[in-house]
């Protein structure tokens, strides 16, 4: 039997019938020895500017931290696969005892000649700090010697959590925006923030942009360069996706530059529509724009809708357990599941705040779970309690929900398949459908015996 | 005798007399160079650019894709191959997510590792509190049987000693601590993830070892004949008798469950350590099981020091402290260091010593499979001779595939490794004696100069971990995949490496390979050999 520490319980809630939405703790280191499914704050920089292809992404500290972030993201870049290198000062004994700047110093003048990128990242890690290597000199001096800019990003482990690192890397972002010239904008435009190209989803929603007349100057981080980063601040609009890592970016963005922000998710087919409606209706100076975004949501829907009701039919009343990083793209996935028949019994995230999980409640239905931070022995538990025939998640959960037998569907920044826009929710039902719908489950313990 | 044109040209070219047209026949006369000529195993590496020098790969300071994980991840795996034992890192919770997401990409399995998750008074203040808790929450929530924990580089650089902080969770909680702690001490800027599997394997041997914890009484908890005897576990009693202790290093679970197999057919009792053969490799549950039943039984690690002898694989451990060697001193326990037993003589040299040490023949199912690959290798001869591999991976795999390859007349071109041991190229040498001087080998080396390397070696293939991928893609060569990781297939944990059926899937794979891009490259697709 799993029992939830102590500790936990402030952390989950079941969503009661009629009652208001409870007051769920959040945001706060995770419990030591509760095994969180989270990772920490280098993590958290790491992704969020993994992206960047044709930059240098050098993380300063022993091996291991560059080892397991070596080409782990499936975002695509349309030309430089620089950014799908692990570079490492690989710092041994003696650079702890004696310190890594020289070698930091090395290592970077000899990648840039060698690679010759646009700009250049420094992840620190754990012991960076620790031992007192003075980064930002460093980076001053390249900098000066290669004409390029040298970024270090403070993302030691320790020092907060993975949203620590998203504000960490925002932070490196911003000293770039501004730095480039505007010249040629178009006057409807925008960026796109916290959309990484995974599978090629940039390339698609792009796409949807140009085809409302709408000029996308810079998405920050999918297939981006550096050069778009710097004229950013030209863009008459921020639409923030990934909104637990990019807010802070928007914000920053809208004090200097007076560039205002809006939410947007571009997953399932509501809040896609709902994402270009968003821009449309902020260009309310050209009426056309509107025109044409609902020429495209009906052409876009049609030509999915039929196939989708097919994968109603056989997903009906089936029911999902999700646990993704961050909330804004759980409530994407109630809303796709629910277009496709099926319950959310199960929801929650790393990395949640109060209104993002009032929200979920107000969303979920009766009975549901909500959980922030959890663990795998109480997704376990959930799963079990739910009977549950579908977990939405990454990596680390896909053995949680294989070893009790449940269909399991990556959404996690190593998807292959594009899961944005329209095609993506088709993506997404086909995925589903095939997770629930294999034969493979009458002969797991747990359907084997209820038959 | 007028000479012709071809015999002045031979004369000309081998300073042979005319009279000798091949350098075949020329054998035996004293004055002629090419008498000397011998049909000879030794591939000349083609020329490169610059034809004087070895290949070069320039020196860079930095790392650029490794070829090494970190040290904690090494012993993250050695304890998971322990039953009912819980791994748990002493540092941030990045670590620890890290190594799981890293080694739940190639087992497929669940991969708990606890954390003490520090913050940032913890790497001021020291992370005792932390510890305690971790500890704490971590008995409560998995009941464990035993907790391995590791440092890290954060708990290292701060100068977390682990046996004070042990001792400091045992006067403030210990009515609490239901289960015993090993430390190791794994900080990631001193070696890679196999030095950490090794520290690992020693710090148990070393604090749950005992010279008294084995009876001769008749069952034996993790031995032979059964697999669902060893799942019964800690109330079995040990059996002294015929007991060896095997330490195999990172192997995949396949070559546990194979490992486990010959020890029984020898008739030996033994403990395997580790033994991740069922916790990373296991079945479907109809019940989560908050740790995967499987593993090495402490008792079974308790009677490692009343065993007759040790077997360590890893030729490279030669001139380290092991629990081998850690055994050897404490209880007398001989210890014997093998080489991994890949491809043939190194697998003889296993079965040899394992047929001393239980007094046993080779068992008749050994000597079979021994025959069935000789007489496979014979059938493929022709399709692997000569043919240029680059070997990368841990040391002393890189050192048993090199072995393997040249027994089966592949020319190794480059053997590389992340590791640093300074025993490599020794060691590696030692067990290839027909290597070709000229092929490289290469330690603390990364796979940016792998594919240096790699566009003027020509391989025909690349054997390694999936990381070797990109690289044989750029040269659109076949990448046999084995070690770890294995992420880009299925059943990348089920490779099986040792013992005679070992090598015989390795060199089936190998062999199909390379009759695959013949078959592929061909103009008329031939489908008979």
């Amino acid at each position: 039997m799993i029992e939830l520490l102590p500790e936990r319980q402030p952390q989950v809630v079941r969503k009661a019938d009629g009652a208001p939405a409870a007051d769920m703790a959040c945001g706060k280191a995770s419990t030591a020895g509760s095994v969180s499914q989270r990772a920490c704050v280098f993590c958290g920089s790491r992704v969020v500017l993994y992206p960047i292809a044709d930059a240098l992404h050098i993380v300063h500290g022993p091996i291991g931290c560059a080892a397991y972030t070596w080409d782990i993201r499936g975002a695509l870049s349309s030309g430089s696969q620089l950014h799908r290198n692990s570079f490492s000062t690989d710092l041994q004994e003696m650079d702890v005892i004696f310190g890594g700047e020289k070698k930091l110093e090395a290592t970077l003048l000899e990648l840039i000649a060698h690679h010759q990128p646009k700009a250049a990242f420094i992840y620190s890690t754990c012991i960076v700090g620790l031992i007192g290597d003075d980064v930002s000199a460093v980076c001053k001096r390249v900098s000066a010697k290669t004409g390029i800019p040298v970024l270090g990003v403070h993302s030691e482990g320790f020092k907060g959590t993975k949203k620590d690192g998203y504000r960490a890397a925002c932070e490196a972002v911003y000293t770039l925006v501004g730095t480039g010239d505007t010249a040629g904008i178009a006057p409807h435009s925008i960026n796109i923030l916290g959309e990484f190209n995974l599978a090629g989803e940039t390339w698609i929603l792009r796409d949807y942009y140009k085809r409302l007349g709408i000029e996308v100057v810079a998405c920050i981080t999918g297939d981006s360069r550096i050069d778009d980063i710097r004229r950013a601040h030209g863009a008459k609009l921020n639409l923030v996706q990934c909104s637990g890592s990019m807010t802070s970016l928007a914000k920053m963005m809208e004090r200097d530059y007076g560039i205002p922000f809006k939410r947007v998710s571009y997953f399932g087919i509501e809040d896609m529509s709902a994402a270009l409606y968003e821009a449309a209706k902020y260009f309310s100076d050209d009426p056309t724009i509107m025109h044409r975004a609902q020429q495209l949501v009906r052409e876009e829907v049609a030509a999915i809708y039929p196939e989708l009701q097919r994968y109603k039919q056989k997903l009906v009343g089936k029911k999902a357990a999700i646990y993704v990083g961050g909330a804004f793209k759980a409530f994407s996935l109630m809303r796709a599941l629910r277009l496709i028949g099926m319950e959310t019994a199960i929801v929650g995230s790393q990395t949640g705040d109060k209104e993002d999980y009032k929200q979920l409640q107000e969303m979920a239905d009766p009975g549901t779970i909500i959980v922030d931070d959890s663990n795998p022995l109480e997704l376990a538990k959930f799963c079990l309690e739910k009977d549950v025939d579908l977990f939405i998640g990454g990596v680390k959960e896909r053995p949680i929900a294989h070893k009790l037998g449940i269909g399991f569907c990556d959404h996690n920044h190593e998807r292959k398949e594009p899961l944005a826009g329209y095609i993506g929710m088709l993506n997404f039902a086909k995925e589903v459908y095939a997770s629930v719908a294999s034969p493979v489950w009458q002969f797991a313990p747990r359907r084997a015996r209820s038959k | 005798m007028l000479k012709t044109d071809i015999q002045e040209l031979v004369e000309e070219t081998t300073g042979c007399p005319a009279t000798c047209v091949s350098p075949v026949v020329c054998q035996g006369l004293a004055n002629c160079p090419a008498a000397a000529f011998r049909p000879s195993p030794v591939i000349l590496i083609p020329p490169t650019e610059n034809a004087d020098d070895e290949p070069q790969s320039k020196n860079f300071t930095s790392t650029r894709n490794a070829c090494k994980l970190c040290t904690p991840l090494g012993a993250c795996l050695v304890f998971r191959g322990v039953e009912g034992c819980i791994p748990f890192l002493h540092g941030s919770q990045g670590c620890s997510t890290y190594i799981r997401r890293y080694l739940i990409s190639h087992f497929r399995e669940p991969m708990d590792i606890a954390s003490s998750n520090f913050h940032e008074e913890s790497a001021i203040f020291g992370g005792s509190s932390n510890f305690q808790q971790g500890v704490l929450n971590v008995l409560r929530q998995y009941e464990p049987q035993l907790i391995g924990a590791a440092t890290t580089c954060l708990a290292e650089t701060i100068g977390e000693d682990m046996p004070s902080l042990l001792r400091d969770l045992h006067e403030k909680h210990g009515d609490r601590i239901t289960a015993p702690i090993v430390t190791v001490s794994t900080a990631s800027y001193r070696g890679t993830h196999m030095d950490g599997f090794h520290a690992a394997v020693k710090a148990l041997v070393e604090q749950l070892g005992t010279s008294s914890a084995c009876s001769s009484g008749r069952e034996s908890a993790h031995s032979s004949n059964s697999e669902s005897q060893s799942r019964l576990t800690s109330a079995a009693t040990i059996q002294c008798e015929k007991r060896v202790n095997l330490f195999p290093g990172m192997v995949s679970t396949a070559d546990l469950r194979h490992l486990k197999e010959i020890l029984a057919d020898f008739g030996l009792n033994y403990t395997l350590l580790p033994d991740y053969s069922e916790t990373m490799d296991g079945e479907t549950w109809l019940q989560y099981e908050k740790l995967q039943t499987g593993g090495t039984p402490l008792n079974a690690i308790a009677a490692t020091g009343s065993a007759k002898a040790s077997i360590e694989f890893g030729r490279t451990l030669a001139s380290t402290e092991t629990a081998g060697t850690s055994l050897q001193k404490k209880f007398n326990v001989v210890r014997h260091l093998l080489g991994l037993p890949i491809g043939i003589r190194e697998s003889d040299a296993f079965f040899a010593l394992l047929a001393g040490l239980s007094g046993q023949e080779i068992p008749v199912k050994s000597q079979r499979e021994r025959g069935r690959l000789v007489d496979s290798l014979i059938d493929g001869h022709k399709y692997v001779f000569e043919k240029r591999a680059i070997v990368y991976g841990e040391e002393d795999l890189v050192i048993g595939l090199t072995s393997f390859l040249c027994e089966i007349g592949v020319t190794p071109v480059l053997c590389a490794t992340g590791g640093h041991s300074k025993q490599f190229e020794k060691a590696l040498r030692e067990a290839s004696p027909s290597l070709p001087a000229e092929s490289l080998v290469k330690e603390r080396f990364d796979f940016a100069e792998i594919a240096e390397l790699a566009l003027s070696l020509k391989p025909d293939f690349l054997i390694g971990s999936s990381k070797g991928y990109r690289t044989a893609r750029e040269l659109k060569v076949p990448l046999i995949r084995v070690g770890f990781p294995i992420h880009d297939r299925i059943g990348g944990q089920r490779v099986l490496h040792l013992g005679y059926r070992g090598a015989q899937e390795l060199y089936d794979r190998i062999v199909n390979a390379l009759l695959e891009v013949k078959q592929e490259t061909s103009t008329v697709g031939y489908a008979y050999l």
